[in-house]
């Protein structure tokens, strides 16, 4: 497949994510458009290794090109799952004093 | 001691000692010390001016460079004194007249307080002062400064009297105009220095004639005339010195007879090659000198300010002069310069003399019969009101038919309106004599009576009187005596080179000695007529309560000149400046600073609702501004 | 049209279909349902591009682990009703429409004139978990390791800030 549809595909869900998140106020689906995005993102990385790689045989270099950012997929994952772990604990946190998930509720950041 | 003409410097400083004496002391010195001061050095300045002038009559001319002025790459303006006939001429009547005005002013000023009179005495050594800077000046910058010099102690002096507003306007009014007439001076000036590479007189003169094109030196003399306009009064810029009778008597004196007015003159006859060679500014000049001296005639014909009459008088004189210029007949303007200085600071001496007995009464209504109280005022009175109105043998009819032959030469047309204008001067002037001295008094007070003028104020009178008679013999006509112009041979070298250019291209005829003859006798006779006339008319003169003519009415209100002035130049000049004030000030540029304020206060406030503390805010503008830097950066 | 090609495009329909749900449904729970289609989709794309490993590691974290964890949540905070308040319409509206604009301006900004093709299925073997698992603990064994210190503290974090004052 040419690697630019790839490309479309990841903005495509990219701005999905980016609309959820300017139209919703629920902080959880806030919360799974931003994963929604990191997804997008690995998607690309994920084609852009396999871009290389087919670059690298063709040229008749190494076929190990392209691991690292298969690796880096991988962390991005970690960081994910250590993040959405923090991040929910804040939601229920939050639920807990202000009685609601809206983020129109936190807007003390002008104060 | 090379050259004594060299110390020419002393006759304008020791005016300006007087004045920075006077004016830096004038809190300790008294009257006497302060009077004497500001008249001992004019005496001194008119000593050493005569010493010149009778080292110039044996042909010593001489140019004193002291010091360069200005000098830029090539070109350099030197500060020098040029001393030679024509301006010794002046520096004589200058310092002459203006010694005996000050001397008659120690007398007349006598009631001021000591401050006030030195202070009076200061602006009078300065107005001196200036004038002599300006005669003497070897160029037209140093001339300049003269100019302006003169354009501000008359505004001093005609406001010296400062806590009356009235006299407050008059003194700007005539600074204001003079500096309407200083403006075309100064356009001339540079001109000049682009034309000629030079200011010098004897550096302009002597390029010329040659290659210089017609159309510049037609305005450059044009301009020149604009700032004689201004100083000297004519049409029209002459409304400032009506006005200026608001100044001390003495000070008329000292604007009308020795300085101010006749720089014009002096200005024009210096510049006689110049104006030879622009035929139309002569023309200017003429008409400009004839419609002067007709109005002015006209005007002073129904005034009743003693002091007006004489001012327009002035005014009407001037005309005379710059039609006398504008003919070619620069010796007759300077001849009649002189003669007039002497019989108009006569006159305005001898008002003052009147003003000063009848305790400051101006009008000329509540005077009459006062003959017999100032018998010296009187008598040196009618010898002036005789010298103006042109009665042989007095220096008036001398100077003045000079002007007029030369003018019949010109064009008979000038003549017959120069007769007019000269019947008109006899007229005002018997009319002011008759209702000043014969007839009955009428005057408020008949209890104290009024008084002779003491000798301070006499003497200067009787002086000026003896010269009214007698200056009329240093300009006898080749009619009477031949070779007796003794002015003439005397400014020779001065006008030699613009009477021979005027020569080159003009061919007036001079009239036939008979013509001439009948000429005199014809305008004496009707002269002599109208003083009949006029004193008849008013020797019997009452206050009468009717309506005057309008024709009257308009000449009484000085043909609405003033009011014209106003109406076209000074209400427009308010309004725009009103609108200026209100529309582009206040509402323009107040409002631009104001509305940036405002923009700013308006906008912060407005800016200040995006912090809204709402994170989906943040986000969008956060996207937007995304937005916009992935499309700046990715398609440049 | 080939079966990859088949397969691309279905894929593709379904992780958009389904992202647009996500933030379209009112329910929270929907949401997260139609997401973890989303990533089922993601990781089809994976398996296309023959990185197995990932798709797998997809499956497990995100489908499995993290999204169970949202659901579990709503389901604790019973946030499972429709009950969200209608937002302002200025807002929606001008959030639809910088999220299209932002995707018009990538898209054209990463378009590409000559296209290039990747190999698909059976091209390659770095996405295998032995080519990755290689690399992974011979060049990034310190990022390895840090990041299960990072686990750590995000699971202390966690603890302290769901605790009970």
């Amino acid at each position: 497949m040419p690697i630019h549809y790839y490309i479309y595909q990841a903005c495509v869900l990219f701005s999905i994510g980016v609309a959820g998140v300017l139209t919703r106020r629920n902080a959880i689906i806030i919360f799974m458009c931003i994963e929604l995005m990191l997804n997008s993102v690995n998607l690309l990385l994920v084609a852009f290794s396999k871009l290389h790689y087919a670059r690298a045989v063709a040229a008749g270099a190494a076929p190990t090109t392209g691991t690292e950012a298969q690796l880096f997929v991988f962390f991005i994952m970690v960081v994910a799952a250590a993040e959405v772990s923090v991040g929910l604990a804040i939601i229920v946190m939050m639920y807990r004093n202000v009685h609601n998930v809206d983020i129109n509720f936190l807007n003390r950041l002008k104060h | 001691m090379t050259n004594f003409l060299h110390y020419a410097w002393l006759i304008p400083s020791l005016p300006l000692l007087g004045f920075l004496i006077n004016g830096l002391l004038r809190n300790k010195l008294s009257k006497t010390v302060s009077g004497g001061i500001g008249s001992a050095v004019i005496l001194a300045s008119f000593l050493l001016s005569l010493y010149f002038f009778v080292q110039v009559k044996n042909g010593n001319t001489y140019t004193a460079h002291y010091f360069d002025f200005i000098s830029v790459g090539q070109f350099s303006i030197p500060f020098a004194f040029q001393i030679d006939q024509l301006s010794s001429l002046f520096l004589l009547i200058i310092t002459g007249v203006g010694f005996l005005i000050h001397v008659y002013s120690t007398a007349y000023m006598h009631h001021e307080t000591a401050p006030h009179f030195a202070r009076y005495f200061a602006y009078l050594n300065l107005f001196v002062f200036s004038m002599l800077l300006l005669v003497m000046g070897a160029n037209y910058v140093v001339m300049f400064m003269g100019w302006e010099g003169v354009g501000l102690c008359s505004y001093l002096l005609i406001g010296y009297w400062f806590k009356n507003n009235d006299y407050n306007n008059a003194a700007k009014k005539a600074f204001v105009m003079n500096r309407i007439g200083d403006l075309g001076f100064l356009v001339a000036v540079f001109w000049m220095m682009q034309v000629f590479g030079t200011v010098d007189y004897a550096g302009v003169f002597k390029q010329l004639p040659g290659s210089i094109p017609t159309s510049a030196i037609v305005g450059i003399t044009l301009c020149l005339f604009v700032g004689a306009m201004g100083k000297s009064a004519q049409i029209p810029l002459y409304t400032w010195l009506p006005d200026a009778m608001a100044g001390p008597t003495p000070v008329s004196a000292l604007i009308h007879a020795a300085t101010m007015v006749t720089a014009g003159i002096y200005m024009i006859a210096r510049s006689n090659v110049l104006y030879a060679l622009a035929p139309t500014t002569m023309t200017v000049v003429a008409l400009v000198g004839l419609a002067t001296a007709l109005l002015a005639a006209t005007i002073a014909l129904r005034q009743n300010d003693i002091k007006k009459v004489l001012a327009y008088s002035t005014v009407s004189q001037l005309g005379y002069m710059f039609l006398g210029l504008g003919v070619g007949a620069f010796t007759g303007a300077v001849f009649h310069v002189m003669t007039h200085a002497f019989f108009k600071a006569l006159l305005f001496l001898g008002a003052g003399s009147v003003i000063h007995a009848m305790h400051h009464e101006q009008d000329m209504r509540h005077y009459g019969g006062l003959k017999k109280y100032l018998p010296i005022t009187h008598f040196t009175m009618l010898i002036g009101c005789l010298a103006i109105a042109g009665i042989p043998p007095l220096s008036g009819f001398f100077s003045k038919d000079e002007i007029l032959i030369h003018a019949f030469a010109a064009n008979p047309l000038y003549y017959v309106a120069g007769i007019a204008g000269a019947l008109m001067t006899a007229f005002y002037m018997f009319r002011l004599y008759t209702m000043t001295f014969l007839g009955s008094h009428r005057g408020h007070n008949h209890d104290e009576k009024p008084h002779e003028s003491p000798l301070a104020m006499t003497v200067p009178l009787m002086v000026l009187a003896a010269l009214a008679v007698g200056a009329g013999f240093l300009g006898i006509p080749e009619l009477f005596a031949h070779q007796a112009h003794l002015l003439q041979s005397f400014l020779h070298p001065i006008f030699e080179k613009g009477e021979s250019i005027m020569a080159s291209y003009s061919h007036h005829q001079h009239p036939s000695h008979n013509v001439e003859w009948a000429l005199l006798a014809g305008s004496v006779g009707l002269i002599v007529i109208v003083i009949f006339f006029a004193i008849r008319k008013f020797s019997k003169f009452t206050i009468s309560t009717g309506q005057p003519s309008k024709f009257a009415q308009l000449l009484e209100g000085k043909w609405y000149v003033d009011e014209l002035y106003d109406a076209v130049i000074v209400k427009p000049l308010l309004r725009f400046g009103g609108f200026l004030n209100t529309v582009i000030e206040k509402s323009g540029i107040d409002k631009a600073v104001n509305g940036i304020g405002k923009f700013v206060q308006y906008s912060s406030r407005q800016m200040r609702l995006l912090q809204s503390g709402n994170v989906g805010n943040y986000v969008l503008i956060m996207v937007v501004a995304l937005i916009i830097i992935i499309r700046i950066i990715l398609y440049n | 049209m080939n079966l990859t090609q088949v397969l691309f495009w279905l894929l593709s329909a379904v992780a958009v279909f389904s992202a647009i749900m996500v933030i379209t449904r009112k329910n929270p729970v929907f949401s997260v349902l139609y997401l973890i289609i989303t990533f089922f989709a993601i990781s089809g794309h994976y398996i296309l591009m023959n990185a197995q490993f990932l798709a797998i590691v997809n499956i497990i974290v995100y489908a499995g682990a993290i999204m169970v964890l949202f659901l579990f949540v709503l389901m604790l905070m019973n946030l499972n009703k429709e009950s969200e308040p209608q937002k302002n319409k200025y807002m929606l509206w001008s959030g639809a429409i910088a999220g299209g604009m932002l995707m018009l301006v990538m898209i054209h900004a990463l378009q590409t004139d000559v296209p290039e093709k990747i190999n698909s299925i059976g091209a390659g073997d770095i996405g295998l978990i032995k080519n990755l698992g290689l690399t992974l603990f011979r060049d990034y064994v310190v990022p390895f390791e840090l990041s299960s210190i990072l686990f750590l503290s995000a699971m202390v974090g966690a603890v302290i800030i769901g605790k009970k004052e």
